[in-house]
């Protein structure tokens, strides 16, 4: 079958916007491409490897990157192959799927709140999972396992408790974002309760989790994560194309025939049980969720929820971020959202200045 | 039969009812405009037959079918709406939010056709906003910006297209530059236009068939000739004026009464200075 | 936008109508005084030890040195009193910067004043090693200072949308309770002392406490005073009030210095806690209507009744243990919050 790429032709205007493209194939089948968009992803992905290959280098043991690619392929010696496979390797792995998972459901979110602040940590889910976890770890004094069972269910109910109570004739993306403002602070108060009542083991052991840490993640992490994304990933993605037509608002999207309730709760639902199990692998960690969509919008310089390139762009920032937290700090390593956190607040700051000067807040 | 009507409906939102067993048929290839006073329910109306808007009893009926019981790419592949309120998404060009209107005639396998292309061409060209293309949409002007939403709406290709006050926010010029391009589209491609306007002599110029509107009841309906009259301008409106002949035109032309022939209906404004 | 416009009020009310209004007013300013002494009466009265009243009485008024004496004399009243002056405290920069932003979201728990002044105080308590109320007062001064005039350009002036700006302060919020976080991730000692200091509460208010704190609220509480009226008149829009006579720019910057003031004296008195400013400033609204002069006392009065109730609701429910004030009010005002944004249209959003 043959394929013919063709841009629009430039008199009077075109009918795609600059750099757009479509492939055709003569059975009347067409896809749209940005060829922009395809390369930041090209590029997202080659980072994300980069990345992943160093990380899984080093540590207290150091493998230089050409003999990380030889394990990995299955040709190094047995102590690398233990070192990469059972330590290493999942750790990496959880990196990518939590942090893809964190930038997709980012961009779901700020798409649907139409709010480049609009990120699931902000408006009470993240809370929502860290009451769950916290209460798991100083009430019940449970194993990681349960934690992470407590940060899910605690992400699941404070989701659907926010969409009850925005929900008015249809979920208005501005009622969302304040109801899940003014649960994430009465989760917050909750949450310090949690930490005063805890004795300081268990204290200790709830801020490690809140700040957010991938050590130690093993295969166990990895599975669970890996199923969940499988079904969920390719869900949302295909609803990408109702949810660009809702940032046009639900009266435009309405007119153009999307199904505007149907796609958002969807979406919500899938963002959020994506966002929760990732919070219960590594901890609520900071800013992923708000900064690699914005970032990859920027890459991308392409309107619309960029979802795709919001997933990438968050594994490769998570995976940078730990590598940078256990590395550039000498012998002392940190948990990963340490550096998500400074780099997230630094860039909130920017954003906050660039809202500002375009008269947005 | 019309291709759109409203059957006894009731439009309410949540307790409060704007319109109780209201019924109304669009003609045919017409280009109606719906006037009323402020809050009398003609944006609500437009809503419901736009199924915006689920009337709590009665149904709206599309080709003789209930509209909200239809799905609705295919309602949308039909019946297209300008609404009030509508948000260019940040960094979007016009060829860009124009193409989006094709939405309905697309799926997950055929994203853009070489009629797509075609179609958002010619509707970019004949709302005159073709040469900018490359723009992006919150550089335009109140007026370009109308022009290029109406081009979304034309990129849908549906037979109707209802507008909901496209002439809001304008300025005068403007207000008559988009007028001018629903009444070609009109009578060059053929369509349904419905419209609510505020200015009622802007109506009675354009509208080929006009529904005035109080109360959430249809006071009249017909061509601007016969149904603007001074009678029906002091009942819906609640305003004496003469009804002239429009010197361009010859369609009737609302002229308010002088303040003091106004006088004697409103004592309580009477303010000696 | 959010702001409530003015009640719709006849042409011309006749002067006996507004005689009455005030009248009204004042004697319900009255009934408040009235509600608060109450409160402060079950505050000294009510705690995780049952004291009988008489032995209360006793202890205020003729101590003897009992254990009865010592819990009521300098554990109750400082506390009651410390309650009395951080409610003042939240209460009137709640409703100056509600007045100030004419935006009804702008609270300084949530728009992160607080915050700010708490990251200031955890890098001087866990880097400088300053460990006294009147050393790390200035940092919350500072804190919230930064933060009160980065909320005020955000959201001060053009017309700023209200939802924007809450998600903006949520955002710097979590953002500085982070920094908070991983400052006592690094240094478990300072965690083991600031983790009850971050939660909000009067417990562990003294008398040396109080008379160090009260010379900062009282003069932002005089300086609130003194801008009421201009602030009323900045209500209706910048260019009326410049049109009525009122100084915008020196307005502005007593409302600014008045908010840091009593946050950040607030603050570092018991920590930071949210809703106080948003809630009383927004109920007493629905009491006197839009009038700000009337406004502030009101919610001078009525925020101490809500913090010192929620300080014995605290007290209460969790016995033989207690509920830090701080949680109380997040619990109480949530609810609240989401009341409020229900409630409005969303035209007006």
């Amino acid at each position: 079958m043959s394929t013919t790429i063709r841009t629009a032709p430039a008199e009077g205007g075109r009918a795609l916007a600059k750099g757009v493209r479509a492939i055709r194939t003569p059975g009347g089948l067409s896809v749209r491409v940005e060829p922009r968009a395809a390369a930041a992803g090209v590029l997202l992905t080659l980072v994300t490897l980069a990345a992943g290959v160093l990380l899984i280098g080093s540590g207290d043991f150091d493998i230089p990157p050409d003999q990380v690619v030889a394990t990995l392929l299955g040709h190094g010696d047995a102590a690398q192959e233990f070192i990469v496979h059972d330590l290493r390797l999942p750790r990496a792995l959880v990196a990518v799927l939590v942090g893809g998972a964190l930038g997709l459901g980012g961009a779901v979110f700020q798409s649907i709140t139409r709010n480049p602040l609009g990120s699931p940590d902000l408006i009470g889910f993240g809370p929502g999972a860290t009451v769950g976890a916290l209460t798991v770890i100083v009430l019940l004094h449970g194993d990681a396992a349960a934690t992470s069972a407590g940060a899910v269910a605690g992400g699941l109910l404070t989701g659907a408790l926010i969409y009850l109570l925005a929900w008015k004739r249809g979920v208005h993306g501005f009622r969302l974002v304040l109801i899940g403002i003014g649960t994430a602070a009465m989760l917050t108060a909750v949450i310090h309760y949690l930490v005063t009542k805890a004795d300081l083991v268990d204290a200790t052991r709830a801020t490690l989790w809140m700040t957010g840490s991938l050590d130690g993640r093993d295969w166990a992490q990895f599975w669970p994560l890996l199923i969940a994304s499988v079904v969920l990933v390719p869900l949302i993605l295909a609803f990408g194309r109702p949810l660009r037509m809702l940032e046009m608002g639900d009266d435009a999207a309405y007119a153009l025939g999307v199904r505007v309730e149907r796609t958002r709760s969807v979406l919500m639902v899938a963002a959020v049980l994506l966002v929760s199990l990732a919070t219960a692998a590594a901890g609520p960690i900071a800013f992923v969720s708000l900064s690699a969509p914005q970032l990859a919008r920027r890459l991308t310089r392409s309107p619309g929820p960029n979802l795709a390139a919001g997933a990438l762009m968050g594994a490769a920032l998570l995976l940078v971020a730990d590598w940078t937290a256990s590395n550039a700090f000498g012998e002392r390593q940190l948990p990963v959202g340490v550096v998500t956190g400074v780099v997230g607040g630094v860039y909130l700051l920017w954003l906050l200045v660039a809202e500002r000067r375009a008269g947005r807040i | 039969m019309q291709r759109l009507s409203a059957e006894s409906v009731t439009l309410a939102y949540e307790q409060r009812v704007i319109a109780r067993d209201l019924s109304v048929e669009i003609p045919d290839n017409s280009f109606t405009v719906i006037v009323g006073p402020n809050a009398c329910g003609k944006s609500t109306l437009l809503r419901a037959l736009s199924r915006m808007l689920k009337p709590t009893e009665g149904r709206v009926l599309l080709d003789g079918q209930t509209i909200h019981s239809m799905p609705a790419k295919k309602v949308a592949r039909t019946l297209g709406l300008l609404p009030q309120s509508s948000i260019a998404p940040d960094g979007i060009t016009v060829a860009d939010l124009v193409a989006r209107g094709r939405y309905p005639h697309q799926g997950l396998l055929r994203q853009w056709s070489p009629e797509d292309e075609r179609i958002v061409q010619e509707s970019m060209a004949a709302t005159g906003v073709a040469e900018l293309g490359e723009r992006y949409v919150d550089e335009l002007s109140g007026g370009q910006r109308q022009r290029v939403w109406i081009a979304m709406a034309l990129a849908q290709q549906t037979p109707l297209l209802l507008l909901d006050e496209p002439t809001t926010f304008l300025d005068i010029q403007h207000q008559i530059d988009v007028l001018d391009l629903c009444a070609e589209l009109h009578e060059t491609q053929g369509r349904t236009l419905v419209a609510v306007l505020h200015d009622l002599n802007h109506a009675a110029r354009y509208a080929t068939h006009l529904i005035a509107v109080r109360d959430g009841e249809i006071v009249a309906e017909g061509p601007p000739s016969e149904v603007v009259t001074a009678e029906l301008v002091e009942k819906v409106f609640g305003l004496r004026c003469q009804v002239i002949d429009d010197p361009e035109t010859g369609t009737p032309l609302v002229v308010p009464a002088a303040r003091a022939a106004r006088r004697p209906q409103e004592p309580a404004a009477v303010q000696q200075v | 936008m959010l702001v409530q416009s003015p009640p719709r009020q006849s042409a011309e009310p006749r002067p006996a109508t507004v005689r009455k209004r005030q009248t009204l007013r004042a004697a319900g300013l009255l009934a408040a005084v009235g509600v608060l002494l109450l409160v402060c009466v079950a505050s000294i009265a009510v705690g995780a030890k049952a004291i009988p009243l008489g032995e209360v009485w006793h202890g205020l008024f003729h101590p003897t040195g009992t254990g009865d004496d010592v819990i009521v004399r300098d554990v109750r009243v400082p506390r009651t009193l410390m309650g009395v002056l951080v409610g003042v405290a939240l209460g009137l920069s709640g409703a100056v910067m509600q007045a100030l932003t004419r935006n009804p979201m702008a609270e300084p728990g949530l728009l992160g004043v607080n915050a700010g002044a708490s990251a200031a105080v955890v890098s001087a308590i866990s880097f400088l090693g300053i460990t006294s109320l009147t050393g790390y007062v200035w940092f919350a001064f500072l804190g919230a200072a930064v933060v009160s005039v980065v909320v005020y350009v955000l959201g001060g002036t053009r017309g700023a949308n209200p939802v924007r700006l809450a998600l903006a302060g949520t955002a710097a919020t979590f953002a500085l309770y982070g920094y908070v976080n991983a400052v006592q991730l690094l240094d478990s000692a300072a965690l083991d002392r600031l983790r009850f200091w971050t939660v909000g509460s009067l417990a562990g208010a003294d008398l040396e406490t109080v008379g160090k704190v009260w010379p900062f609220i009282a003069a932002g509480v005089v300086l609130t005073l003194l801008i009421a009226r201009p602030l009323n008149a900045m209500e209706m829009g910048d260019d009326t009030a410049r049109a009525l006579g009122a100084h915008l720019t020196r307005t502005r910057v007593l409302a600014m210095v008045a908010i840091t003031l009593l946050c950040g004296a607030a603050t570092a008195a018991c920590g930071p806690i949210v809703f106080v400013g948003l809630m009383v400033p927004y109920l007493v609204r629905t009491l006197t209507g839009p009038d700000v002069r009337w406004i502030l006392p009101y919610a001078a009065v009525l925020a101490p009744v809500l913090l010192l109730g929620s300080d014995v609701l605290g007290r209460v429910v969790a016995r033989p243990s207690e509920l830090q004030v701080g949680i109380v009010t997040a619990l109480v005002g949530g609810p609240v919050f989401i009341h409020l944004v229900r409630r409005k249209r969303m035209a007006q959003l």
